[in-house]
């Protein structure tokens, strides 16, 4: 988030597209309707009537996968309107004249055409965001997971260069991150172009630096990605290492999936359970979870904050970092005695500029928001305040792309997925937690009740819902928070495999999966 | 510029907008309130921050009553102090109990602290008790009203912080009942089992539930907190695990928590248990020859772990080796991830589950 979170009740417009954050973020939605109870008004474009959208003073029901349309036709009507910034455009972006002139072409006429939603809703968003002092944009998966991915970050970056509402309080480009340490993670280098604190691999001062520091040669070119691995199981990659990870649950095409991970040679999984993934692996190490294990996460607002450990493990489980040293040291790596994670998280924070002045102690009231260069330095809880990291905001012309897979005569509905507020993920831990079953006790098929008929579904009952890539049983729930032609289910139960079906295609630049869409076709059982 | 007033004598100065009560606690004022919670709007319900406040003619209520320059302000005197008392003493007296176990919820015992304080022992106050406790099957969130006060801090915490309005006031006066629309279950209400209601309750009456169930074996010289980050989405939701014996027995959400200031939700707050299920492995496993995994002994499962990547190697080279690190683990193991591949193969062959 470029945003701290504090931000979410300070703006006089939200747009929130992609996010269903009442149900997958709903600490930071508590935010959120505080500013809509302090009198901000809030935009909501989702292909789904979801609880947001029941809030929302303007709700955008788009296609799915047509975020990019509806976008461009946003920022068509803001440039129509003579709503831009002209002073932050003029000293903090580049490339706008050619935008302007790309956008010309992309009405809000065009945008329903493709999208669904009416021309003269997108005119209203766009004006509310366009003339607003401050308006902030939040959004999840629901922007990223598609083939184009990119295209519908740009896309939103255009809308908050061309009106300035970027490096000001309550304003901002604001993805929410959705697992506790998933920036962590990142933050950490374990990305295949990015060494720790996002320090480009392809950058010869890096690889410098991290040559000196690991006293190792590393390939100066990126990794591919855990997408391009899964692909190549059994042809190149023949071993794996995955830590803390139900690959085979939570990733798209579940059959491809398990078949790269029943291709390998050895497989090794470190996790705290016997995991779908886990079951496949050569030898499976036992570690220490959430409550038992001392760390360190960042959240999605760049806070850098402790994990304690409350009670001890249990049997013989080890902490992560123990087990990858053991492994380590067993193939004679150097660099890997450690005896504490503190040890580990300084020498993190020694390597990464965004890091620099932090450590282990400094982070014990989670006072810090990255980055933070030096020691004297308070931390950043909002980004692009003054100047962009790369110098200039660049406009991005973006064209809208049809999703991988488009609704057919054979596979005429589209499926979306997602995560609901009282599960989570592959449901490893929800599904073991004594009372979340009372809530949420099986997944189910979300059609709209006015689509019952003609697929000759019943409420209730069970359906045979396929796609290119395989069938699944799913009971079927009526419900008008799926639009008509759309349907909807989580993939968190392992009884209803919702990505045996998805993985119709991935972004070519970040290798994201578009599991929000995929063409399915329903039939009764 | 910051203006003055005058609190117990003393000259203090205090910023626009502030209220009495805040700036008597700014200053170590020790005033006693039931229906006040720092993060909700001002309520004025239980009288109990009462002062004494030069030229009105009754006391006010410190916390609904806005800090003015010349204000002069007495939160202690003799009178003050015995009202207090008598407004508890009415409080405890239509109760049906006010001790109540520190796993109902984070404020549940300032009711008895208050007693306590006020070395009240029997009120002398006799007949009906209020409220009716409400059957609901929910496994969370605990309706025991018979030791409601009609604080009213469970409906504004619900409706201000978190925004659901699931929760309102049936009835007035002796009557009051907390309650649902059309006196339902919470299931079939706007409720989302934030437990933030449960967790704002000065008297138990709304109780952790779940937490309860280990009634019989906590005590307040066992039971444990420890300051943590939630397990579950990336809002890093600061909490307090509450621990008995080794075990987790509940959670507390931090007031303090940069992130969420008190609040949690449904997961944050009762979907600790997986940590000490059954289910968890405790020994290392090893595929046998048989296909099947089967425990092992640390020694022989790294052993294998370690072999296993250097055959690989060996065989396919360095670029055959790949590591997925967790998004869920913490920073230290993803670190260490990338370590391993980098210093171990040369390569960047590393990524992490935020892909899909």
């Amino acid at each position: 988030m470029s945003n701290p979170l504090v931000d979410m009740q300070k703006p006089d417009v939200i747009f929130c597209i992609g996010t269903n954050m009442t149900e997958c973020h709903p600490v930071a939605a508590t935010g959120l309707k505080k500013a809509i109870a302090r009198g901000a008004k809030l935009i909501v474009a989702d292909p789904r009537r979801i609880g947001l959208a029941e809030m929302s003073h303007l709700y955008l029901p788009l296609r799915v996968g047509s975020d990019t349309a509806l976008l461009l036709g946003m920022a068509h009507v803001i440039a129509r309107e003579g709503l831009i910034d002209e002073e932050f455009i003029e000293n903090r972006t580049t490339g706008f004249d050619d935008f302007f002139e790309h956008i010309s072409q992309w009405t809000p006429e065009w945008a329903e055409s493709i999208s669904g939603v009416p021309a003269k809703d997108i005119e209203t968003a766009a004006m509310w965001y366009g003339s607003s002092d401050k308006a902030a944009i939040y959004y999840t998966l629901g922007i990223t997971e598609h083939i184009c991915g990119v295209e519908n970050v740009q896309s939103l970056c255009n809308l908050a260069l061309m009106t300035g509402n970027v490096g000001r309080e309550g304003t901002g480009i604001n993805p929410m991150r959705g697992q506790n340490n998933i920036q962590g993670a990142g933050d950490s280098g374990a990305l295949p172009n990015n060494y720790p604190g996002f320090q480009s691999v392809t950058d010869p001062k890096h690889q410098e630096k991290f040559k000196a520091a690991y006293g190792k040669e590393i390939d100066l070119e990126k990794g591919i990605t855990k997408v391009t691995a899964l692909e190549l199981c059994g042809d190149s990659i023949h071993a794996m290492l995955i830590d803390g990870e139900n690959t085979l649950l939570s990733d798209p095409d579940r059959e491809h999936c398990e078949h790269a991970l029943r291709s390998l040679k050895h497989l090794v999984v470190i996790d705290i359970f016997l995991t779908e993934t886990a079951e496949l692996a050569d030898v499976v190490l036992p570690a220490t979870a959430w409550g038992e294990t001392d760390g360190v996460c960042t959240n999605t607002e760049r806070r850098v904050q402790r994990m304690r450990a409350a009670v001890p493990p249990p049997g013989e489980a080890k902490p992560d970092w123990w087990i990858i040293c053991q492994i380590a040291k067993r193939l004679g790596f150097r660099g890997f005695d450690y005896d504490a994670p503190k040890p580990i998280f300084n020498e993190l924070c020694h390597l990464s500029p965004i890091y620099a002045g932090l450590d282990w102690e400094r982070i014990e009231k989670s006072e810090y928001q990255w980055p933070v260069p030096h020691k004297a330095h308070p931390g950043t809880p909002r980004l692009h305040e003054d100047t962009f990291v790369n110098g200039k905001g660049i406009f991005s012309n973006v064209h809208y792309r049809d999703p991988a897979e488009t609704i057919s005569n054979d596979f005429p509905v589209w499926l979306t997925t997602g995560r609901r507020l009282q599960s989570y993920h592959t449901r490893t831990q929800t599904g073991r937690a004594q009372g979340i079953d009372y809530l949420l006790p099986e997944e189910s098929l979300e059609v709209n009740p006015a689509d019952l008929e003609k697929w000759e579904l019943t409420d209730g009952e069970w359906c045979k819902m396929s796609s290119a890539r395989g069938s699944i049983n799913i009971k079927v729930k009526a419900t008008n928070r799926s639009p008509r032609g759309t349907v909807f289910a989580s993939f968190s139960f392992a009884d209803v495999p919702v990505n045996l079906l998805t993985g119709s295609g991935y972004d070519p630049v970040t290798h994201t999966a578009e599991l929000k869409v995929c063409p399915v076709k329903l039939e009764p059982l | 510029m910051p203006e003055k007033m005058e609190i117990d004598g003393v000259e203090v100065t205090f910023s626009e907008g502030e209220t009495v009560l805040e700036v008597a606690q700014r200053h170590e004022k020790d005033i006693p309130t039931l229906c006040y919670d720092p993060r909700l709007e001002p309520f004025g319900g239980c009288r109990l921050c009462i002062v004494e406040l030069e030229g009105a003619r009754n006391p006010v209520a410190s916390c609904t009553t806005k800090a003015a320059p010349g204000m002069v302000v007495r939160t202690s005197t003799d009178t003050i102090e015995a009202y207090r008392k008598t407004l508890l003493e009415m409080v405890i007296g239509e109760n049906r109990e006010v001790d109540v176990h520190p796993l109902r919820g984070y404020a549940s015992g300032e009711l008895m602290s208050l007693r306590d304080k006020y070395e009240i022992e029997d009120t002398g106050i006799t007949g009906a008790k209020s409220g009716t406790s409400k059957t609901d099957d929910n496994p969370f969130i605990l309706r025991d009203y018979d030791l409601c006060i009609s604080c009213y801090r469970c409906v504004r915490v619900c409706a201000e912080e978190e925004g659901d309005h699931a929760i309102n006031v049936m009835n007035r006066g002796f009557q009051t009942q907390i309650t649902t629309e059309f006196d339902g279950l919470l299931k079939d209400s706007a409720c989302t089992f934030c437990g933030q209601c449960i967790q704002t309750c000065p008297t138990g009456a709304l109780a952790d539930k779940k937490a309860l169930r280990s009634v019989d074996e906590v005590t307040d010289a066992t039971l444990n907190k420890t300051r943590t980050i939630c397990p579950y989405c990336g809002v890093g939701c600061s909490v307090d695990v509450l621990t008995n014996n080794e075990k987790i027995v509940g959670i507390h959400p931090a007031m303090d928590g940069p992130a969420n200031q008190g609040a949690l939700c449904v997961k944050g707050q009762f979907a600790y248990d997986f940590v000490q299920h059954p289910d968890r492995l405790k020994t290392p496993l090893i595929r046998g020859e048989d296909g099947e995994l089967h425990e092992a002994t640390w020694e022989d499962a790294l052993d294998k772990a370690a072999e296993g990547f250097r055959k690989v190697h060996a065989e396919h080279g360095r670029h055959s080796i790949y590591g997925i690190a967790s998004g869920r683990a913490p920073s230290e193991a993803a670190y260490l991830m990338q370590k391993f591949i980098r210093v171990g193969f040369g390569t960047n062959y590393i990524d992490n589950c935020s892909r899909a």
